[in-house]
């Protein structure tokens, strides 16, 4: 056990994994002399060397495309997006080609897609998005989004275990601001949700860098109401047990993601809520989210539109007083 | 510059090594039969209503995806194209699966997820084609990739249409394969046609030209040829497993059908469509086997009956279960592998 950040729990598993396993490797712009644009592969090329290690040209697609090829002749490849918004560049390769392949034709596909995801930073519109739900929506991808530096560690294990393309969400924002003990050596954190803080009278549903936002924002209660806290961690597959019995105990929901509002994961949720929860519902379901532009750059227009702490309280307020 | 199919300046030849025995040369001509037997057959299916979605055959290409494929060995890995059916043939696919494959049927390769000829047998070492064009070429990269990770003599081969070539794929597959010197052989199927659209609106400059910019070696050949295309494959092959980098293989050909059988290429002037009826790669492979002594008609009379035993089987084979639509998206348990194909070339023999 040591404590460490978020960004070096994703290193951890990279180092543990590539040295229990030696058909894991890593594929990725600047990864490896220069360690990665945001350095979760500092070092690595020296343990590993170029070959497991690569630095590729700057081509998504090719990334991805030559990942699955690895993959399906028996190779554990892990590829770096140098920030999530560059999949748009390989998306065809993941959807079509990854996505598709075990169905259509009985052959897994091993391999994951680690993706600097989320804004708050005055990234701009083309380094601040959270694409999640774009693979959500395609068939054979699994989706997954940490908040904690332990759970970094154990998904991003699990995930390269998986026989299976998984795109593993990292949130910048989290990188080097988590901080949490993490254990040695490779483990699996399950693909499902977990119970962040438990409650009776609301729950907030969030992943990624909401989860913090909303334990911040109902803090040990709020107003004197006991706040429940459901962290998804996993978004393919969603766990619909734990997100149903969150529900039946608590009876109000607000769903916090900070994609785009349509469509978004929370969408999905608050869409399975209504299918199969609403008899346990006393009030209706509140959505938190980015509303449908463009991460802007400037930084009082990015907090505009982002979720905080301020806007998650203030739903929980709305909703408790229903 | 011209586009034309004048012979090419660096025309691979027939077999002058005398790599091919006549048993070979029997393998090639029978590859290309049972292809085109069984695209009539499919074809005729479709007329009748019983072959669902589209059908896209390559009739009078034969020779490009026999001839190349005749020269991968068992441990290679393919990625084989729309227009390619005689490559799936050489790794071993059973004619009456692949008449499965085109009925929706259980017993085809997808089972009933995919359709025609998007399939690839994994058992052989085939991943199947996805439409998106020419995405399998970075596939083909990068088991390339990793058989040069893992210090393996073998390679990986893919065919993609002249029309493949202008998107962004293949591009970054040439490239990438290129940088790294990688086991793979690129087949450049081109066919005059993209669909409707002809070579001088797809590219400036011929994409044999090409391969020379991104570090390695092209060649075209006569794609009507079985034994040239053959040939060319056999040096792309071991240049690769030599550590000598891709090859950009050019077969030159003509899409002699409609793009798809609702097509009825009025696009098409009917002399270049009768020129090349005299070019018909089945034809030219017969009449250098009759030379031989070889009993041709027997050849033909064995893939008919094989092909009317496939067909009988394949109608008689059970639709998949409407249940089971659902299931398959993920992998469960242990990812399945991909197996070794059959190489039916002479010289292999001595390699195992
Ligand atoms: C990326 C992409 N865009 C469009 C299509 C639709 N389409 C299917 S085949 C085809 C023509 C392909 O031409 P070519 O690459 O020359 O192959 P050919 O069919 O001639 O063998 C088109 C446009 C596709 N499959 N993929
Ligand atoms: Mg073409």
């Amino acid at each position: 056990m040591a404590t460490m950040t978020y960004l070096q729990a994703i290193s951890s598993a990279l180092r543990d994994e590539m040295r229990t396993d030696e058909r894991v490797f890593l594929m990725g712009e600047d990864i490896g002399v220069f360690g990665g644009a945001f350095k979760v592969t500092d070092g690595f090329i020296d343990e590993f060397g170029p070959d497991r290690v690569i630095d590729t040209p700057l081509a998504e697609s090719a990334i991805i495309g030559c990942a699955v090829g690895a993959a399906v002749v028996g190779l554990r490849p892990v590829c770096e997006m140098q920030f999530a918004d560059f999949i748009s560049c390989g998306f065809d390769q993941l959807v079509n080609v990854a996505g598709k392949m075990h169905f259509r034709q009985g052959l897994a596909v091993p391999l994951v897609v680690r993706m600097p995801s989320g804004g708050g930073f005055s990234g701009g519109p083309f380094h601040s998005q959270n694409p999640e739900a774009w693979f959500m929506h395609a068939p054979g991808l699994k989706v997954v989004a940490p908040s904690t530096a332990e759970d970094a560690k154990g998904l991003l294990c699990h995930a390269i275990h998986d026989p299976n393309p998984v795109c593993y969400m990292e949130h910048k924002h989290l990188y080097r601001r988590v901080k949490g003990d993490v254990p040695d050596g490779v483990y699996e954190t399950p693909f499902a949700a977990r119970v962040a803080q438990p409650g009776s009278d609301l729950v907030v549903i969030a992943y990624g860098a909401m989860v913090g936002v909303a334990l911040e924002a109902v803090g040990d209660g709020l107003d004197g109401a006991s706040v429940e806290v459901l962290d998804l961690r996993s978004l393919v597959p969603l766990d619909e047990d734990a997100i149903l019995d969150s529900v039946g105990r608590c009876a109000k929901v607000v769903i916090v993601d900070e994609a785009n509002a349509t469509c978004a994961a929370g969408a999905q949720v608050a869409a399975l809520i209504a299918e199969k929860g609403f008899e346990s519902l006393d009030g209706p379901v509140i959505r938190v989210s980015t509303p449908d532009v463009p991460i802007p750059f400037s930084p009082p227009l990015e907090a505009a539109i982002l979720p905080n702490v301020e806007r998650v309280r203030e739903a929980c307020r709305e909703l408790l007083a229903y | 510059m011209s586009l034309d199919v004048a012979p090419p300046a660096r025309a691979v030849d027939v077999d002058q090594g005398g790599h091919l025995t006549v048993d070979d040369r029997v393998w090639l001509l029978r590859a290309m039969l049972v292809m085109r037997g069984l695209e009539e057959r499919a074809m005729s299916l479709y007329r009748q209503g019983r072959v669902p979605g589209s059908f896209y055959d390559g009739y009078g290409q034969e020779a490009v995806s026999a001839g190349a494929a005749f020269a991968t060995a068992p441990e290679d890995r393919l990625c084989i194209l729309h227009r390619d059916l005689a490559a799936h043939v050489i790794r071993g696919v059973a004619p009456a699966r692949i008449l499965a494959q085109y009925l929706g049927r259980e017993g085809g390769i997808t089972r009933g997820r995919d359709g025609n000829v998007h399939f690839g047998d994994r058992t052989v070492g085939c991943v199947g084609m996805v439409s998106m064009l020419p995405d399998m070429m970075l596939v083909a990269t990068g088991m390339a990739m990793a058989f040069k990770l893992r210090g393996e003599r073998r390679c990986a081969m893919t065919w993609f249409g002249d029309g493949s070539t202008s998107r962004g794929d293949f591009h970054e597959a040439m490239n990438w394969a290129g940088v790294q010197k990688l086991p793979v052989v690129f087949v450049l199927e081109n066919n005059q046609y993209a669909y409707s659209t002809p070579l001088d609106k797809q590219f400036a400059v011929d994409p044999v030209e090409r391969a020379a910019v991104y570090g390695f070696t092209g060649v075209k050949v006569d794609g009507n040829d079985v034994e040239a295309v053959f040939e060319a494959a056999r040096v792309a092959r071991g240049r690769a497993v030599d550590g000598g980098g891709p090859t950009l293989i050019e077969a030159v050909t003509m899409r002699m059908h409609g793009h798809a059988a609702h097509d009825d290429m009025k696009y098409v002037p009917r002399a270049q469509v009768d020129e090349w009826r005299a070019r018909d790669p089945i034809d030219r492979q017969e009449a250098r086997l009759a030379e031989l002594g070889v009993d041709v008609a027997a050849v033909r009379a064995s893939v008919t009956t094989e092909i009317d035993a496939a067909t009988e089987e394949a109608l008689a084979s059970p639709m998949p279960d409407p249940a089971s639509a659902a299931s398959g998206v993920f992998c469960e348990g242990e990812p399945e592998i991909l197996g070794d194909g059959v190489a039916r070339w002479s010289g292999f023999l001595g390699e195992a």
